[in-house]
């Protein structure tokens, strides 16, 4: 006997939410003893995880407090990959926004707010562009892979913000690597009074419902959709492709750089160096799960600002070391991924002489980069569009296995430079080498859509 | 392949003398013994004699195959069987459900019900694995090679074991695999330097490795030129006179009857009838194809462009200014020129053909004109304006509708039909800052009413089948109303139903005044069309002759760069 995998036609509606909760109990009993073993009750735990920082008014304020930085960087990583762009620089444009908002908050303090805000938060958006133009102006005018440029751009911008804090911009009165507090009228207002949920909530929400409707409604969005879908096609179609990157990347870098900017005047009101914790990392993420739209960048931000409250309070309260809260919600996303990617199979049991993998379709690009598994991994799930697993996706989504390049960037950069390209060439090979005795002749395209 | 070898059923309970041979390394000894076996089967009448399934045990007998995808019933109770020896051709219009059908016996897809007999025994076949496993083999139209790697690695690859990989005794397999099907094949060749034929002779070669003995080959000679066309049937005839049972899939109705022995015709998913090939005439085939005679289509034909006598009226006075206008164009290549000073212009209601054998400058002609590529030197001019390197922005806007070779390229698989259809104009549905869904909507429900497209507009456009791909991208084409027209290999891989379609499409716009420019290795294609013939070699035009009672052996010595000496050129 041998399980098998097979490509289900249909799936019930059911089965997603369900899914769901099968990969929080799966991860809920592979963190159990962790969370034991730290001293505390898992059941507890997990209650302070997810359930309390949602039955709170102050604790739901903090998650929307902290879903507003990733949900700029996911907004802008999802308008880059939407359109072909892999821009894993979020982060250094989160940063280069981050200064270009303290810059006018130091030199002219004593702007009054309706000036000074716009002023900051402009001056953010356009450090985040200029951040990302170099990279951008690369990859259209030399071809030159974006992934690798802007990504070693991210430690540039750190080291730009250090040396800073640690020249100029040092602390006037502490002497420490921290600038002085911005000028007054650069206090973000509050969204929620009482809470410190500042106005940033209502520009990302802004961005996000003109992200949508500009890429689901306008002759712009498409373009950029048919531009990251199979960019071959979209220049015979007359669309400028280098325009198209050009202004995807921009755009992108833009929303980042608004994202540090916001930080900056609605948190910090100073220059640290821990303005971004990965944000811009993390905002790659939230992208993929979302499924590179806005509404799926929105659910998935507002889900890990629930985790990350909900590990601080549970840090304070049961005393459990902070790390297992971040362990616990990259188990959980993986959890959930997977789930999704296999709901697309049905497993059906039967005796099996060779004991291989039922070699199930893959999509073109199969990126799935891996060493050659054993027989009977799941190796078919590797190589699965995570974009158009999850519910959330539209009826047209771009990015295949984005999640791998995403979560890897450097190690699969070379597929990323061709994200329209399927490898058709490779696809069988890899089948070929993972499973000696099932070999997939085509790459197929079928059921997987 | 000891696992594939015991994945087989039995063998006591397989009949003596028409079942399977036990499965025999090709690398070792040339042919099977027991080819003796197969011989008798086709001599007590596997050939185009009599009632053969009377005698031999088939090599496969598919029962009541049905799949269907959505609410679309792609296979509807299919029964088909291959006989030893037999070359069984496949034909239907394009969505009829052929390929669906060899994919599920080749495991790529799960039928919803039916049963596959393999000598007899029914088998589940879930994966290719279990298809070569069963001795089946497939190629496809987009072929699964690894395009760096020698012609022996492929073919080890598809074998690999865990031990390590004795490249002696797969040079040996591939030359006793290529002296079956009779030719010659470096096994150290590097594949993507080979030519689209020989690639296709690799993969054969890769079936055979795996000792199958049914072959399935779907649409093998629609990237052919003829004569690897002649090429690959004296190889399919070797290897039926071995036994070997194909499975044969083309649109090509002369193709259809030389080399098969029986063909079925498969219409919207049901098996219409299966004749042996001897008695059946191509006019026959075609009506069973389509549910009613069919027609050629021709220049000459008068009805053709709507009933309308403009198709050869003449221009009465002043002769037209050319609509398309190539001068002295020049593109560097690999190595030579790829284009080396193409000129040539044609005028309102005219088609200019272009024949050559592929792979002498036609695709670099068509992406030049289509704005894809930039010319070294030269000038493209449509209807006046200089559209020389232009992008394609500015080609379509000059009025010039494209059709290329590559259908896939010029369509976004993941948008739908509908998104497909107003890509190149979009600023005209535009209602404010947004686009007009509903005026999008309403634009593809008309093209797709008027080409007859079997799509609805919100289908993802990579689920049509190649004929309605093509009839989108016409549709799209000529929804503009293009005063010039670059057309390339239109009906490639369409059904003679969809090719009259587009012929009459073409011809109706050369009635309608366009210029058309028609690059086609389908040499009657080309005389039932074009005014012009003019011949491509080597990048340059090397000839030029009226279609009509054009002199077919002459064109052939041309295409074969001939003309040259002899100043053809006219
Ligand atoms: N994965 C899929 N999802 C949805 N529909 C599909 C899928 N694969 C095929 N179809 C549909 O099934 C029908 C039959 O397709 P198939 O490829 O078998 O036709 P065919 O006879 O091979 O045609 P052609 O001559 O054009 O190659 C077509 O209408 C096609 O659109
Ligand atoms: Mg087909």
């Amino acid at each position: 006997m041998s399980m098998r995998l097979v490509l289900r036609g249909r799936e019930p509606r059911w089965l997603a939410p369900v899914l769901v909760l099968v990969a929080v109990v799966i991860v809920y009993l592979l963190t159990a003893g962790p969370i034991r073993g730290a001293g505390a009750n898992p059941q507890a735990a997990y209650q302070r995880y997810i359930v309390t920082p949602l039955t709170q008014t102050t604790s739901l304020t903090e998650v929307v407090l902290a879903a507003i930085p990733i949900l700029f960087t996911g907004l802008a990583v999802a308008v880059a990959f939407r359109s072909g762009y892999w821009n894993i620089g979020a982060e250094g444009q989160f940063l280069a926004g981050a200064i270009g908002a303290t810059a006018p908050g130091l030199y002219l303090p004593n702007l009054p707010g309706p000036l000074a805000i716009p002023l900051a938060l402009v001056a953010g958006a356009l450090a985040g562009v200029l951040w990302s133009l170099v990279p951008a102006l690369l990859r259209t005018r030399y071809r030159i892979d974006e992934v690798v440029t802007t990504l070693l751009l991210n430690p540039v911008a750190l080291l730009l913000v250090q040396g800073l804090l640690n020249g100029p911009w040092r602390n006037s009165t502490s002497g420490f690597p921290v600038s002085n507090n911005l000028g007054a009228g650069y206090r973000m207002p509050l969204a929620i009074p009482g809470s410190r949920v500042h106005l940033g909530v209502v520009i990302a929400a802004v961005l996000a419902i003109a992200i949508w409707l500009v890429m689901s409604r306008t002759a712009t969005g498409l373009r950029a959709r048919a531009v990251g879908l199979s960019p071959d096609a979209a220049r015979f179609s007359g669309i400028s492709v280098r325009k198209t990157l050009l202004r995807s990347a921009l755009i992108s870098g833009a929303i980042a750089g608004l994202g540090g900017a916001d930080q900056v005047l609605g948190v910090g009101h100073k220059l640290s160096q821990e303005v971004s914790s990965s944000y811009g990392y993390t905002g790659i993420v939230v992208a993929t799960l979302g499924a590179l739209t806005a509404g799926g960048v929105v659910l998935v931000a507002l889900l890990l600002g629930d985790i990350t409250v909900g590990a601080q309070n549970a840090s304070l309260v049961l005393q459990l070391p902070p790390q297992m809260g971040e362990i616990v919600s990259s188990l959980l996303m993986l959890a959930v991924i997977s789930m999704l990617v296999l709901r697309r199979y049905k497993v059906s049991w039967r005796r099996d002489r060779s004991g291989a993998l039922a070699a199930a379709d893959a999509p073109g690009g199969g990126g799935a980069a891996g060493p050659p598994g054993p027989p009977g991994s799941v190796s078919a799930a590797q190589s699965h569009d995570p974009a158009s697993a999850l519910p959330s996706m539209t009826a047209s989504t771009a990015a295949p296995d984005s999640v791998s390049r995403a979560v890897s960037p450097p190690a699969s950069a070379a597929d990323i430079a061709s994200p329209g390209a399927p490898s058709s060439s490779k696809t069988p090979l890899e089948q070929q080498l993972s499973t000696p005795d099932a070999t997939v002749g085509t790459p197929g395209e079928e059921e997987t859509v | 392949m000891n696992q594939s070898q015991s994945d087989r059923p039995g063998r006591g309970d397989m009949p003596a003398p028409g079942g399977l041979p036990p499965a025999s390394s090709v690398g070792s000894a040339g042919f099977p013994g027991s080819l003796i076996g197969y011989d008798a089967a086709r001599a007590s009448g596997a050939g185009r004699s009599g009632s053969p399934e009377a005698r031999a045990v088939p090599l496969v007998q598919l029962r009541g195959i049905r799949k269907s995808f959505g609410d679309l019933l792609v296979n509807d109770g299919v029964d088909l069987t291959l006989l030893p020896g037999e070359v069984h051709a496949l034909l239907g219009e394009n969505g009829a459900g052929k390929t669906t059908l060899m994919r599920i016996l080749y495991g790529l897809t799960r039928p919803d019900g039916g049963v596959i007999e393999i000598a007899g025994a029914a088998r589940t076949i879930a994966s290719p694995g279990d298809a070569i496993g069963a001795g089946i083999g497939m190629v496809t139209q987009h072929f699964s090679l690894v395009g760096r790697m020698t012609v022996t690695d492929n073919l080890l690859l598809s074998r690999a074991g865990a031990g390590r990989l004795d490249r002696r005794a797969g040079r040996r397999m591939v030359a006793a695999a290529a002296e079956r099907i009779g030719v010659h094949v470096d096994p150290d060749a590097v594949v993507e330097k080979l030519s689209v034929g020989e690639q296709q002779r690799v993969e054969i070669l890769k079936a055979l490795s795996r000792d199958c003995r049914v072959l399935i080959l779907d649409e093998p000679t629609a990237v052919l030129v003829p004569q690897d066309v002649a090429a690959l049937f004296a190889s399919i005839r070797l290897l039926t006179a071995q036994g070997i049972g194909v499975l044969f899939i083309s649109h090509k109705l002369g193709e259809v009857s030389e080399i098969s022995d029986r063909v079925s015709v498969l219409r919207r998913g049901r098996i219409i009838d299966t004749v042996p090939t001897a008695g059946a005439t191509p006019a026959r085939l075609a009506e069973m194809m389509v549910g009613r005679p069919t027609v050629g289509v021709r220049r000459d034909d008068r009805d053709a462009a709507g009933g309308t006598e403009l198709a050869d009226a003449a221009p009465p006075s002043a002769p037209p200014k050319d609509v398309l206008s190539v001068r002295g164009l020049r593109l560097a290549g690999r190595g030579k020129e790829a284009l080396a000073g193409v000129t040539l212009s044609v005028a309102p209601g005219e088609i200019v053909g272009v024949a050559g054998v592929s792979g002498n400058g036609q695709t670099e002609l068509v992406q030049v004109l289509c704005g894809l590529a930039k010319p070294t030197a030269g000038t493209v001019t449509v209807n006046g304006i200089d559209v020389t390197g232009a992008d394609p922005e500015k080609v379509i806007a000059a009025g010039l509708g494209r059709i290329t070779e590559d259908r896939h390229a010029c369509v976004v698989g993941k948008l739908t039909v509908a998104q497909n259809l107003v890509m190149e104009d979009l600023p005209r549905f535009r209602r404010g800052p947004f686009l007009d869904r509903t005026a999008i909507r309403a634009h593809a429900e008309r093209l797709i009413e008027e080409f007859s497209i079997k799509a609805k507009p919100d289908d993802p456009i990579s689920t049509l089948s190649g004929g309605n791909m093509q009839k989108v991208l016409l549709a799209r084409t000529l929804a503009r109303d293009p005063v010039a027209l670059v057309v390339s290999q239109p009906t490639r891989g369409l059904d003679i139903g969809a090719t009259e379609f587009v012929h009459r499409q073409l011809l109706a716009r050369r009635a309608a005044g366009a210029a058309v420019l028609l690059v086609s290795e389908d040499l009657e294609e080309l005389l039932a069309l074009a005014d012009r013939i003019v011949v491509i070699y080597e990048g340059a035009l090397v000839g030029e002759l009226p279609a009509a009672g054009a002199d077919i052996e002459r064109l052939g010595l041309m295409m074969a760069g001939q003309s040259a000496q002899s100043g053809a050129a006219a």
